[in-house]
């Protein structure tokens, strides 16, 4: 089976979606001659035209606008938004009208429209080019948010977004495009949304846990197999609507749940995960609900040291993973 | 006359505003509808008017803080009669019951019917509407609310799955070797038993003993089991045992009862043994020798007042203890009676609560089993505890008449074990000496009641 990174995996399946279907257009800033800022669109304005990859001016509310009016239009619009650290201006777009045209029109309307968002640190990013936007949007009824974290997942959540009926927020971690290599199947598959996936199954405790945290939580699994603690990873894959059923079903099998995010921690998925965890598995539970993420600050910072200070990294997992192991 | 300057309500949805620069300061005269500090809301910029004439005494509200519409924001003397009341006057009284009108402005307060809608709109929020009391929080509610507590308690106490899986494979906890940080008991310690309890036959099986091989039998002990386990290593902990024996010539007790059984059995409807008399002989020795009748509490001696003697019974489950209250100075009628009731409901499972409380000193008769010696462990937290041995007929040598002789006597042999805290050996042997008296000084003759 062919291997793809992630960029990679995006940029063929939107070639493929639009191949598929004439009316799936991709707009958002240099998505056309420049083939996006990350070149998830690279050679596509070539083969489909500057009428279906449309380059905007930099506006982030005229790209979700733009998608909003096309999708209830008829159009299945992708908009890129360059990182999601200046996707601000777009919520209204997206959280005041996006979410809301199904209900608002009684149905009559909807808005079958992707928005794929780059987003998260690790990158060197510094403050603005290294946001989690994920909680907003995930809050959001009406709005499905899925973070895929591998090449596989990418293409499949991305397949299904496009061809939903309602407003599907893709969240591409930037540091997993070229970090992440795997198997693609050249054939054409979706991923249903709201589906989670064990990783790595497990029998001590589960990490819960999406994007780069993924790989890095997948990492501190091995190191902590060797120390004889079998770690289960559970990639929640979507964040809104969370896979409710699998997050209980892991979380009362090995009963101590561990919840890994690069996301400050407070009001967060991991809160809504925590949440599910308590009210579902009480009675299973052999632990506290343990969180992990990045202090509570601001910044993604720039400085190479504060920023490995500042988000989990496999080491910092694994000492949570011992000592929850331990208790 | 004193009076508060309110905010005044602006209409719409305006809930709240920023205090701008005030253009008097206390101690300003001004007149009625003199412009006194501009104000900024998200609807409109304003000045607001003076509602009377009169001095600005004192500014409550600074330039830059968020208020709500309707608080105070300023205090003045009016001059008499230009007070007309109505929007932007209070009395001063209010003022001092509500001495968080500065902090509400900081706070926040809920707006009782305020309109929430879209501009223009008949959106009122009724569900607010619970009262007169203010919707803020109150500093010592905002206080008291406890901060989050990260950590379970990792010694104690067990996890949710742990007490549901011990339940469900009907496993005692306390039995368990626990793994866990501190020695909790985890999920894992209790499916390991669940699995040796499963696959093994009958009582559950305690995991990770050392030195048990497959030819072992490993019982789990029953609750009442632990419970006396538990109680003797306290008292052995805690207490340091002394230990005294004597020989009781008990011939005459022997015969005064072979004697009496039948006609006390026929009279009283309960069978005589020898303990009722024992009993009665060892409740008036504890009557002159109240040492023995006590407790060694926090460093100190209490002396009890009242005199329960329990009896040690052998029950189905094990040794249990039943008590005998106030058995001195009960006839040996009364004792019979007590002690088969309370000895009766031991070995029937069907004590009450008040047969095993308040026991001040313990008897055991281990005589019926054979035993002629032994060193008994206290009953915790009692000073003291006397056996009464096998009753045997030995060769004895008695005095009479200045002259020795070598006859056969029923002799018992009595063991105390006493606290050596409170009781020394002195005292120790004068009860035994007490209840030797006593016992002996029964003859066939005695008149026992």
């Amino acid at each position: 089976m062919p291997e793809q990174t992630v960029i990679e995996a995006v940029r063929d399946t939107m070639r493929a979606e639009m191949r598929r279907d004439d009316s799936v257009i991709l707009l958002g800033e240099d998505v056309g001659s420049r083939g996006g800022v990350f070149l998830a669109s690279d050679g596509l304005v070539e083969e489909f035209g500057e009428n279906r990859v449309i380059d905007t001016p930099l506006a982030e509310s005229l790209i979700c606008g733009v998608a909003l009016g096309a999708a209830v239009n008829g159009m299945r619009p992708i908009a890129e938004i360059q990182f999601a650290d200046f996707m601000w201006p777009a919520i209204n777009q997206l959280i005041g009208e996006a979410s809301k045209v199904r209900y608002g029109t009684n149905g009559v309307k909807t808005a079958p429209m992707t928005v794929r968002v780059p987003y998260g640190g690790g990158v060197r990013g510094g403050l603005y080019h290294s946001q989690s936007i994920e909680v907003l949007f995930a809050h959001t009824p009406g709005l499905s948010v899925v973070a895929p974290a591998t090449p596989y997942d990418a293409k499949g959540l991305l397949a299904t977004a496009i061809r939903t009926n309602d407003p599907v927020i893709v969240l591409e971690h930037k540091r997993t495009y070229r970090l992440v290599k795997g198997e693609v199947p050249a054939e054409d598959y979706t991923i249903p949304i709201g589906k989670a996936e064990i990783k790595r199954p497990g029998t001590d405790l589960t990490i819960f846990t999406y994007g780069l945290m993924l790989h890095y939580s997948l990492q501190a699994a091995e190191m902590a197999a060797a120390n004889g603690i079998d770690v289960e990873v559970l990639d929640l894959r979507t964040l809104r609507p969370l896979d409710a059923d699998a997050i209980a079903e892991s979380a009362s099998r090995t009963g101590k749940a561990l919840i890994v995010q690069e996301d400050t921690p407070a009001v967060s998925i991991s809160s809504e995960v925590a949440a599910i965890i308590g009210e579902r598995c009480f009675f299973d539970l052999d632990g506290p609900i343990t969180r992990l993420g990045p202090p509570e600050l601001p910044p993604m910072p720039f400085s190479p040291i504060q920023e490995a200070a500042f988000m989990p990294s496999p080491e910092k997992i694994l000492t949570a993973i011992t000592k929850l192991a331990e208790i | 006359m004193a009076f508060n300057i309110e905010l005044p309500h602006v209409g719409e949805s305006v809930t709240e505003a920023v205090i701008g620069k005030w253009l008097k300061a206390p101690g300003d005269r001004i007149e009625k509808y003199d412009p006194l500090v501009e104000v900024t809301t998200d609807k409109v910029n304003m000045d607001v008017p003076s509602p009377a004439s009169g001095v600005l005494t004192r500014i409550l509200a600074e330039e830059g803080e968020t208020v709500p519409m309707g608080s105070i924001i300023a205090e003045m003397e009016a001059a008499d009669g230009s007070v007309s009341g109505g929007e932007g006057v209070s009395g001063a009284t209010e003022s001092a019951s509500s001495p968080a009108a500065g902090l509400a402005g900081r706070i926040g307060t809920l707006v009782q019917g305020a309109n929430v809608g879209p501009t223009g709109g008949e959106f009122s929020d009724t569900s607010l509407s619970t009262g007169d009391e203010p919707a803020a929080r109150s500093p010592s509610q905002a206080a008291s609310a406890p901060p989050a507590s990260p950590s379970i308690s990792r010694q104690k106490g067990f996890s949710p799955v742990v007490t549901r899986l011990a339940a469900q494979h009907g496993i005692d906890l306390a039995s368990l070797v626990g793994t866990g940080l501190g020695g909790r008991v985890t999920k894992k310690d209790v499916l390991a038993a669940a699995e040796k309890s499963d696959s093994g036959a009958g009582t559950a099986v305690q995991p990770q003993i050392d030195g048990v091989s497959s030819e072992d039998q490993v019982i789990t002990p029953s609750p009442i089991r632990r419970l006396i386990a538990n109680h003797m290593v306290k008292s052995m902990s805690e207490i340091p045992h002394a230990w005294s024996a004597i020989e009781v010539d008990v011939t005459g007790m022997v015969e005064w009862s072979a004697a009496n059984r039948d006609s006390f059995e026929s009279e009283h409807g309960v069978r005589l043994t020898y303990l009722p008399i024992t009993l009665s002989v060892v409740a008036e020795a504890l009557k002159v020798n109240p040492r023995l009748n006590s407790s060694w509490v926090d460093g100190k001696i209490v002396l009890k007042g009242a005199i329960n003697v329990g009896v040690a019974v052998a029950a189905e489950d094990g040794l249990v203890v039943p008590v005998v209250h106030a058995a001195a100075g009960a006839s040996l009628v009364e004792l019979a009676g007590k002690l088969s009731g309370v000895v009766n409901r031991a070995r029937s499972g069907s004590m009450t609560l008040d047969d095993v409380q308040g026991g001040t000193f313990t008897l055991n008769n281990t005589g019926t089993l054979g035993s002629v010696w032994g060193g008994a462990i206290i009953n915790h937290p009692q000073a003291a505890i006397l056996t009464t041995e096998a009753i045997v007929k030995r060769p004895a040598v008695i005095s009479e008449n200045g002259s020795d002789s070598v006859v056969v006597r029923s002799m018992m042999n009595i063991c105390l074990s006493f606290d050596h805290r409170i009781v020394d050996g002195a005292e120790a042997s004068a009860f035994m000496q007490s209840v030797k008296t006593g016992l002996e000084a029964i003859t066939l003759s005695s008149d026992l009641k």
